[in-house]
């Protein structure tokens, strides 16, 4: 953990938002996570993002599991509200929050334990729910509170701290995302801020289940040589499918991009996404294709990064519903209760 | 041998034995349906097999002028449609009784009883003369059977034909189709037969300020009129019917107008966690949500319902009841989860429990449990059961008052918040042990972080000794202090002094009842106390103080009452006394008046004849 806590005062020349805040009203409390954690580099991503996009603080809530990785929303952007849940269930309670108020911003925090083992039914069923939220699964291949275990990502031969071999074979969580049909599929790593930021941000604007496996090394427990979730294995091993750019709404758009090697997706919330395809076969909105792709990738050992896939037009969960356009929070009584007179004609059934 | 018994015109049990999956509860309704209409008291029980099609089924009719809508304590009139389960059927029925059966088919000698008068009826030769299509056979002989029973007992045709005018008025060749094997029955039965039979019907006018419903629709329907918005579920036995209510009263009354949308969310879960998990975020942002479930499912939220006592999140719980432990008999009723919903989840927890007792209750609780779980900020369980959830009552009309208010409890909006200093969730500012909530997207002032790990009273994580206890310390108080605002106890006391009580809840009311009211007419007289709320209120102790035997009758093998009796009151152990019933099958008065019998004691029962 951090040991020296930030001062409260501010530079008086620090940027500003469109709301007027500072990068440093989207910070939390002081994180308790082993110094030079994953965790605490795709918190600062998560900061820079909610700043960036001018996210008011209080209409996002963000929520988690258990683990080192749902610790992490106490970490970031204190004034919104935040929901460390129950192991493995956080999808389930970000679902029925989103089913009540669907004007919000949901972002999810997990791990590899939290989300494929003890969660994985709720992880694959919020994909096919489609439920409009960021979930950012902080992947170490490790537990870390209890002390080292594999966790199910841990890839056959990754060693443990006591060079223990795992035997068993991972469950890839793009691969279950793509294969379940996620709208939106992207792996990145805490160690590429610039990579994983405008993911973030595009997951954000995503209208459904925007999907962020984020390879995010365990300095206590999954360091070492033999890892296969290391920071230096996955600098060497990162292969960058796709380049992102993420172009807010109001931003006028500046950069010319050769034809071809770049495709425009305008998200729900009109801002546009530009993914720079490093591989110019690479379609990322041919889910067999990618699938392919990324056998191929992964068959050598490397680990393919950026925004994998992206499908804007689906529905999501509200749209599955038939809800109403705004939160059903805000109906007023009046309009959910029918009444003595309704009461009296139902009985008219009753008999 | 079943024994005699008394029997007459509006008083009798009839007992309908089938195949499940031919189609013989809609003819099993339409009888019940017409006795409701001819003013007559009636009640149905639906004795189904946990399977879809091919095993046996019964359906359990008690006609009772005096308004008795317990199980049928015993059958005059047998109605054996399934050779499979003859021997059991036939043997069901008491002594002097009648046993209607197809003789298409002659009847096994072993079956034969010479104490009962078999009345042979050929209706599937019937049927096959007069119908095209073996599925459409199939149905018209459980209409046939009905129209034999609308000339034994003199059911009122006029009725009859009414209630299939308006089930098929749009399908002309079924109406046709039902009219014909109706008449095939009536008049084959007129032919043969010495109709009626002295069991029999006279119209009355004892049920026009009634209605025919079950718990699971009522308690549906009370999560309309309380304004849940968020349902979710996982489909089980005997709850299931909740949601299908829900659903269809949402699509009849929550449709915007305008867009076509709809004012609710009904999600079907990947299990009970993920729904407990649902209706938690939904309560979290301040939807009223609720979900249906049995046993089993409170098995698996136990985690979650944990979490939202904790975490002081409102949500309600539907649990109807079903035979237990494990899968159990997931057909059969039961009470075995009373300790299970007042304590569920690990740690120290307890919880707000209802126990209706009839459909009126189901709609009324229903409504009750959005409010105590919202001012109490906890979770709610309405504690129902599958005879009360399935099977069809004769309840009182339902009321509504158009100038209810929900009880949304401490809420600060966004002025309120606007004006203080500090939001901190979990301190207690006026001693009531309820602190305020802020709903997420309101304030940025009421922004907090939710978790089920140590908390103190300001919200923050903890692993301190002091702050943590003082935070479970309010949580028992206001559990506790809910005592006072669940729905009271009803309690009937009689003049003949006050040494013996009982104590019951939930379902077994209508034969406690019953019984209270056999044992009365022989000068036995008992007070009786019927729970409907956990926290016990303060009637209870003074219940328990003021009788010097009090006798525990409920359906479960542990005592499960008995035992929540013991641990949260002062009563002495010595006092209660415990009459269970757990075989599955809805209390009747047999039951209760063979239970408590042995604790009258002799001397009692000789000064009081």
């Amino acid at each position: 953990m951090s040991y020296i806590k930030k001062p409260a005062a501010r530079h008086p020349k620090l940027k500003v938002n469109s709301l007027g805040l500072t990068v440093r009203d989207y910070e939390g409390s002081m994180s308790t996570l082993c110094a030079g954690c994953g965790h605490d580099s795709v918190t600062a991503a998560l900061v820079q993002t909610f700043f960036e996009l001018d996210v008011e603080p209080h209409r996002l809530a963000k929520l988690s599991g258990i683990g080192c990785s749902s610790k992490t929303p106490a970490y970031f952007v204190s004034e919104a509200h935040g929901f460390n849940s129950v192991h493995g269930r956080m999808p389930s309670v970000a679902a029925g929050a989103n089913a009540a108020h669907r004007d919000l911003l949901y972002v999810g925090i997990s791990g590899d334990g939290d989300s494929l083992s003890i969660g994985l039914g709720q992880f694959c069923h919020a994909i096919r729910r489609n439920v409009n939220m960021l979930y950012v699964l902080e992947n170490n291949g490790v537990y870390g509170l209890t002390k080292g275990q594999f966790s199910a990502s841990a890839d056959i031969g990754s060693t443990s701290k006591g060079g223990m071999a795992n035997e068993q074979g991972p469950i890839d969580p793009v691969n279950t995302a793509l294969s379940l049909g996620a709208t939106f599929v992207a792996r990145s790593f805490s160690g590429d801020k610039d990579q994983l930021v405008p993911i973030l941000k595009a997951g954000l604007s995503h209208s459904g289940f925007a999907f962020v496996d984020v390879i995010s090394p365990c300095v206590t427990f999954n360091d070492h040589q033999g890892s296969t979730k290391s920071y230096a294995h996955t600098r060497s091993h990162m292969h960058e499918v796709i380049e992102t750019d993420f172009v807010p709404l109001r931003t006028e758009i500046t950069t010319e991009y050769s034809e071809g090697s770049v495709q425009g997706i305008t998200m729900h919330d009109g801002s546009v996404v530009k993914l720079h395809k490093v591989a110019d076969e690479y379609d990322p909105t041919d889910r067999r294709a990618v699938l392919d792709y990324l056998a191929e990738v992964g068959s050598r050992g490397e680990i393919a990064t950026g925004l994998l896939y992206l499908e804007e037009a689906g529905a999501d969960m509200h749209g599955f519903e038939n809800t109403v356009d705004g939160p059903l929070v805000e109906i007023p009584f009046a309009d959910l209760c029918p009444g003595s007179k309704v009461l009296e004609e139902v009985q008219k059934e009753w008999w | 041998m079943a024994r005699e018994s008394d029997y007459g015109v509006n008083d009798f049990g009839l007992k309908i034995a089938t195949v499940n999956g031919t189609g013989s509860a809609s003819a099993n309704g339409l009888l019940l349906q017409a006795l409701f209409r001819m003013g007559i008291p009636v009640s149905g029980k639906n004795v189904f097999p946990s399977n879809i099609q091919g095993l046996p089924t019964w359906y359990e009719v008690r006609v009772n002028k005096d308004g008795y809508t317990a199980r049928s304590p015993d059958f005059q009139l047998g109605v054996a449609m399934n050779p499979e389960s003859y021997a059991r059927d036939i043997e069901e029925v008491v002594s002097g009784g009648w046993i209607l059966y197809d003789n298409s088919r002659e009847l096994d000698d072993e079956f034969r009883r010479d104490d009962v008068t078999f009345l042979g009826i050929p209706l599937a030769d019937m049927c096959v003369e007069h119908f095209q299509g073996s599925r459409i056979r199939i149905l018209m002989k459980n209409i046939t059977y009905v129209g034999a029973l609308v000339a034994l007992l003199d059911i009122d045709m006029d009725v009859v034909k009414g209630m299939l005018q308006e089930k098929f008025a749009s399908k002309q060749h079924l109406m046709d189709a039902n009219f014909n094997a109706i008449e095939l029955g009536q008049t084959y039965a007129l032919e043969h037969f010495d109709c009626p039979l002295p069991i029999r019907l006279e119209a009355m006018d004892k049920t026009k300020d009634c209605v025919m419903v079950t718990g699971n629709a009522a308690a549906a329907l009370g999560c309309v009129y309380a304004g849940a918005t968020v349902g979710a579920w996982y489909p089980i036995t005997p709850a299931t019917s909740v949601m299908d209510g829900f659903t269809e009263y949402c699509r009849r009354f929550r449709v915007d107008p305008d867009t076509g949308k709809n004012n609710f969310c009904i999600l079907q879960a990947e299990d009970e966690l993920a729904a407990a998990g649902m209706v938690i975020g939904a309560g979290w942002m301040g939807a009223r949500a609720f979900s249906p479930t049995a046993g089993p499912g409170i098995s698996l939220m136990s985690e979650f319902i944990g979490l939202a006592y904790y975490a002081e999140i409102p949500c309600v719980f539907f649990n109807i009841q079903r035979t237990g432990p494990s899968t159990g008999m997931p057909t059969r009723t039961q009470q075995g989860d009373l300790m299970l919903c007042a304590y569920a989840s690990h740690g120290d927890t307890k919880h707000i429990v209802l126990f209706p007792a009839d459909p009126k209750e189901c709609f009324e609780f229903s409504v009750q449990a959005f409010d105590l779980a919202e001012r109490f900020q906890t979770p709610t369980f309405v504690v129902s059961d599958l005879d009360i959830g399935m099977n069809d009552w004769m309840i009182p009309r339902l009321e509504w008052d158009d100038s209810f208010v929900p009880d949304r409890g401490k809420i600060l909006d966004a002025d309120e918040l606007e004006k203080i200093e500090t939001f901190y969730r979990y301190l207690d500012l006026d001693g009531d042990h309820i602190a305020a909530r802020t709903l997420p997207g309101v304030h940025s002032k009421g922004s907090y972080f939710t978790r089920g790990s140590g908390h103190d009273k300001y919200g923050r994580y903890t692993e301190d000794s002091d702050a943590y206890v003082e935070v479970m310390d309010r949580l028992l108080a206001k559990v506790d202090s809910a005592a006072d605002h669940v729905p009271a106890p009803e309690i009937f006391e009689t003049d003949g002094g006050k040494s013996v009580g009982i104590i019951s809840v939930g379902g077994c009311h209508w034969a406690v009842l019953e019984a209270r009211d056999a044992l009365a007419t022989e000068g036995i007289e008992i007070d009786y106390l019927r729970i409907r709320g956990f926290p016990f209120n303060q009637a209870v102790e003074q219940f328990l103080e003021d009788h010097s035997t009090v006798i525990v009758i409920e359906q479960n093998r542990d005592e499960q009452l008995k035992n929540l009796i013991l641990l949260e009151t002062s009563c002495a152990r010595e006092k209660l006394q415990s009459v269970r019933y757990y075989g599955g099958q809805p209390l009747s008065k047999g039951h209760v008046i063979e239970g408590v019998t042995p604790f009258l004691t002799r001397e009692r029962a000789e000064v009081l004849q």
